[in-house]
């Protein structure tokens, strides 16, 4: 599924300071159209950082960077247009029901009545929720709420969908069920870009880039990242990276 | 039993390291004693009178002087004639008025009668109760030593009057102050948590990835409680006057413009609360302390402020409730216009733009 060259994400040099702390240190990288891209890095390793500019909510101290074909200096407006959000808090609001959901983040995205109309139908099919299209979130159980919550933040059909551990404290099948949700994504052409703690899930990547103290220290596909640090799994690529930068 | 006790030790850390905690189990009652402890002081201070002496005699200069060297008093002004009465209560800042009828003294000496008419500000009831008591109680020291000297039975009258409230009715002191308390709860601490609320759940974030400016967010979280506040002041200035027969002296419009300044001015301090909490509960708790309880006890709606220690009285500066209360107050009591409260207004006017500035300022740079 990762015949296109087409540059999605186009990252140069990216710098991000606070006051002297770089959080981002000159990241290069660039993700394919219809790619799943993993995004890993230990808690501070500057992964929010960078995925923040990346979604236009905040500007790089300096650096080229395109998301989408468009500027993140200039155009932040045409970026948040295409792209998706999900983070790991699924993020719906529990006090509304199925429908007023998705009518909610449909609406914000700008659609038209009759585009909130036709996708809330086609959606409430595809994920069997026609009995509980009226029920407040809060009684779904969670693997629901988190399929919809996916759904939801395709439904602008965004070019690019960045998922911020959105697995954390998930259950292995909910997992699963939801990396399937990723796949039938991907396949259709949106450009899935995730951070994940979970080195397993690493594996299901496309390519991986491994953050350590804001650089970009390995980027590739988790095959030949494995026989690149001589490891079984990503889990071992990860601490022996880890490590090294320790040592060093 | 080793595991119990190792339970509540655990307790015990939980509470230590957490400030919020510590702050509501030790700080909250401290504060508390404080405030009500000062505030609530019956005590007279510093209260400002005009004296009209129509006569100008040593009596009524010694009576005067007794009144003025109190403590309690201060001489605000003297006054000339009576048309100058309306204008210094109208200054806000003379409390009372005594005025001696013309020829006191020789009255007093020829007839054993003589008249004093004190006039005192009753918009605050309690306050100005307190005020002509004092007086009274002066004038009759006075009298005491005087009896001693002559050794006759002589009477000094005293005719009280209480201005603008003339029934002394508590309700036209708790009206203006339930619409401040009120405007003030719905709009920064609803606001405050509701958008805490967001952040708290997390969908705050999927707000600022969308389209969505930031501005609109903030609109569209507060537009509602501007709304339902609106209302709330419009219902208890209705029911001010139907139930409890309050009058609305001044102009409704000027309240009404009034009242939204005023809301502004809480929303903007809701908006900068939910910038610095990240949950419902700080929010809450941060609405209570820092906005809350100054409005109810420092703002001078139960407490006069004129008889509070300077330190708070100077912390009451900062309440923008105390600045709307005397607004209201005169718009709704008086019935003064804009040319004797502007200087109010424009301290309102002044807090709503300084904090709509920084609450701006502070939620995009929560952005970065």
């Amino acid at each position: 599924m990762i015949n296109s060259s087409e540059k999605i994400i186009e990252v140069k040099n990216l710098v991000k300071k606070f006051g002297s702390f770089v959080a981002n240190d000159h990241l290069t990288f660039d993700v394919f159209k219809g790619e799943i891209f993993g995004f890993l890095g230990a808690n501070g390793a500057g992964k929010t950082t960078a995925m923040k500019i990346l979604c236009g909510l905040s500007k790089p101290t300096s650096g080229d960077v395109k998301v989408a074909g468009f500027d993140v200096y200039k155009q932040t407006e045409e970026i948040k247009k295409n792209i998706g959000y999900m983070s790991q808090r699924f993020s719906l609001y529990e006090d509304l029901t199925t429908v007023e959901n998705i009518r909610f983040y449909a609406g914000i995205y700008g659609l038209t009545n009759k585009e909130i109309k036709e996708r809330s139908e086609m959606l409430i099919n595809k994920l069997g929720l026609d009995n509980v299209k009226n029920t407040l979130l809060k009684s779904l159980p969670l693997g629901w709420k988190q399929k919809l919550a996916f759904s939801v933040a395709l439904i602008h059909n965004p070019k690019i969908i960045f998922l911020d551990e959105p697995t954390s404290g998930v259950d292995p099948i909910t997992r699963r069920q939801f990396w399937e949700m990723i796949y039938e994504a991907a396949n259709s052409g949106v450009t899935v870009f995730i951070t994940t703690h979970y080195m397993d899930e690493a594996e299901y990547c496309n390519r991986v880039s491994i953050m350590v103290d804001g650089r970009i220290e390995a980027l590739d596909k988790p095959g030949l990242l494995k026989k690149q640090f001589e490891a079984e799994t990503m889990n071992e690529v990860f601490l022996k990276l880890a490590r090294n930068i320790q040592e060093v | 039993m080793k595991r119990f006790l190792g339970f509540v030790k655990k307790e015990f850390f939980h509470i230590f390291r957490d400030y919020r905690t510590m702050i509501v189990l030790f700080g909250l009652p401290v504060i508390q004693v404080l405030i009500f402890g000062y505030a609530i002081n019956t005590d007279l201070k510093d209260a400002h009178v005009a004296i009209l002496d129509n006569s100008k005699d040593q009596m009524t200069r010694q009576i005067t002087q007794k009144i003025v060297s109190s403590g309690y008093f201060m001489l605000g002004e003297n006054l000339n004639s009576t048309a100058d009465i309306e204008k210094s209560f109208r200054s806000g800042k003379i409390k009372e008025v005594i005025i001696f009828k013309e020829n006191f003294a020789r009255d007093y000496l020829k007839d054993g009668k003589a008249k004093i008419q004190l006039i005192a500000d009753a918009s605050d009831p309690n306050n100005a109760n307190l005020i002509v008591n004092y007086t009274l109680a002066i004038i009759n020291n006075y009298q005491m030593s005087l009896m001693k000297e002559f050794k006759i039975p002589f009477q000094i009258t005293p005719e009280v009057r209480m201005r603008y409230n003339p029934e002394l009715k508590s309700v036209f002191m708790f009206v203006p102050g339930i619409i401040t308390i009120l405007l003030m709860l719905v709009c920064a601490m609803m606001t405050s948590i509701s958008i805490a609320r967001e952040k708290e759940m997390g969908t705050m974030e999927i707000l600022l990835v969308s389209p969505l400016k930031p501005l609109q967010i903030l609109a569209g979280k507060v537009i509602p409680y501007v709304l339902l506040s609106f209302v709330n002041a419009i219902t208890i200035i209705l029911m001010g006057k139907w139930v409890f027969g309050m009058p609305v002296t001044g102009s409704y419009l000027l309240l009404l413009g009034v009242s939204i300044l005023f809301i502004i001015t809480a929303l903007s301090l809701g908006i900068f609360i939910s910038t610095v909490a990240n949950n419902q509960m700080t929010a809450m708790f941060i609405s209570l302390v820092g906005l809350f309880l100054p409005t109810i006890l420092l703002s001078g709606f139960i407490f006069p402020i004129e008889n509070m220690p300077v330190p708070l009285q100077i912390l009451s500066y900062i309440v923008p409730a105390k600045w709307f209360i005397i607004v209201i107050k005169s718009i709704m009591l008086k019935g003064l216009g804009v040319t004797y409260i502007w200087k109010e207004l424009c301290v309102l006017f002044g807090m709503a733009v300084f904090f709509i500035l920084i609450s701006m300022r502070k939620f995009k740079i929560r952005l970065e």
